[in-house]
């Protein structure tokens, strides 16, 4: 079975770590707050100008001013901080955020990653993005293995216009976990009861798959 | 106006001097912080062929979604314009240019511009549809693109509170962009929800000190919110 975007959020999780500053994207990125695992502290960077995100706000809570990069009404986290767009993006740039989740179109074997921009649809911006990718080290694409029509999204090279280039070390799709690295993907975890076939047959770029593939498991 | 009291009293005031053509920074994420009634006064005024710099350019009806419905916006500068109807329709038909720029580095562009600094280098667009044309250059083993900073003509800007000097202080994450903006207009303008005398503010605290700011208006704002989420109480 495929991953459930719970169970995406679920797995990118088990990445926290004790004391990590984190950007979480729109989408299953966001549901990644959910899990944090017990026990350890880490604190949220939204890139309109927050970092220690809290949940959202009740209706007695509600404040105009205090919204994420989502545009989503939230509350700030004991001990936040609140700062402008450029100091955001210093943080972001300069390489302070210990791990950023986010979604994509495509993903290639060089660590190309496109995400903004479908030519012939309408193009609404790339936002944050291409700052966040530029500047992170330690990036999570969460995306669907493959498209509706089964076309593979992880790819020998990037069809689409590129949000970053050479940037993405590590992929969790709906099937697999992956790593990118020397211009191939290597199959780490497989999606319980998904086969290596399914994922080899839906993985277009060069990829690598050791003798013992584990599967995930979810409590 | 006399020394360094920066207030005035109408909003016509306010954005006087603005004409057809010229450049407006302005602050704001979303509907959040931003300078909801200067943006009105500019609808009032009928200035056309603006060009707008905005993370993004408001909603059909609000914010600076309504400088489309008389096509006063020639160019908009912007890092996600994708909430606005009329935007998208004016877009599709070329009546409306849109120079995408990612949100970091339009806040550096704006920065920079408020700072003295003409461009910068930064990795974000490299080898992207942002990179082309511009210069790359290498350091340290990896390229980065120049980018050139950003001025206005006016600079409209949402603050909190303002002293009478236009010492600037910004509430929660209305900030966001509001503070590269105040730096970077030849007329940087504030409205604020309140303006109290000069040392009722901490100094210390103050976000937007007042050399950069030519005007301060006292206003009323509806601050409407694009996306209400709550949890259950």
């Amino acid at each position: 079975m495929a991953l459930s975007r719970e169970q995406m959020a679920q797995r990118v999780a088990r990445e926290l770590q004790d004391g990590f500053y984190v950007n979480l994207g729109i989408g299953i990125p966001t549901l990644v707050a959910n899990y944090v695992p017990a026990g350890i502290e880490v604190m949220l960077q939204s890139e309109n100008g927050l970092l220690g995100m809290g949940p959202f706000p009740t209706e007695d809570e509600i404040d105009a001013d205090m919204i994420n990069a989502g545009k989503q009404t939230v509350t700030a986290a004991t001990g936040a901080s609140i700062f402008s767009s450029a100091e955001s993006f210093a943080m972001i740039r300069g390489g302070h955020v210990d791990l950023t989740v986010l979604g994509a179109f495509e993903v290639d074997v060089n660590g190309n990653i496109a995400s903004w921009m479908i030519p012939g649809k309408l193009i609404k911006g790339m936002g944050g993005a291409m700052d966040l990718v530029a500047g992170a080290d330690n990036i999570i694409v969460t995306m669907t293995h493959a498209s509706k029509h089964g076309e593979s999204k992880l790819l020998t090279e990037c069809s689409l216009p590129l949000t970053g280039r050479g940037c993405i070390k590590k992929v969790l799709t709906d099937l697999a976990y992956l790593e990118i690295e020397d211009g191939a993907f290597h199959l780490k975890e497989r999606a319980p009861g998904v086969s290596v076939e399914e994922i080899i047959e839906k993985t277009e770029g060069k990829l690598i798959v050791p003798d013992n593939v584990p599967e995930m498991t979810f409590a | 106006m006399s020394g360094f009291n920066k207030v005035v009293n109408s909003y016509e005031e306010a954005m006087a001097g603005l004409e057809d053509g010229m450049t407006v920074i302005a602050g704001g994420f979303g509907l959040c912080g931003i300078p909801e009634n200067l943006i009105k006064q500019i609808r009032t005024m009928g200035t056309k062929d603006l060009t707008i710099v905005s993370n993004n350019c408001g909603i059909d009806g609000f914010g600076l979604g309504i400088l489309l419905v008389d096509r006063q916006i020639k160019k908009m500068i912007s890092s996600y314009v994708g909430e606005n109807a009329l935007f998208e329709q004016q877009l599709l038909a070329g009546e409306l240019e849109v120079e995408l720029t990612p949100q970091g580095t339009l806040a550096e562009k704006m920065r920079a511009g408020g700072a003295g600094i003409p461009a910068f280098y930064t990795a974000t667009g490299y080898g992207t549809p942002v990179g082309d044309g511009k210069e790359v250059r290498e350091f340290n083993g990896r390229h980065y693109i120049m980018e050139e900073s950003i001025t206005g003509d006016f600079a409209i800007v949402k603050g909190w509170k303002a002293d009478t000097y236009g010492n600037v202080v910004y509430r929660d994450t209305a900030q966001n962009f509001n503070p590269m903006a105040a730096t970077a207009g030849k007329i940087t303008v504030v409205e604020v929800e309140e303006i109290v005398e000069p040392g009722e503010l901490n100094p210390s605290e103050i976000h937007t000190p007042g050399i950069y700011v030519n005007r301060v208006i006292k206003g009323t704002f509806e601050k409407r919110i694009e996306q209400r989420t709550v949890r259950q109480g």
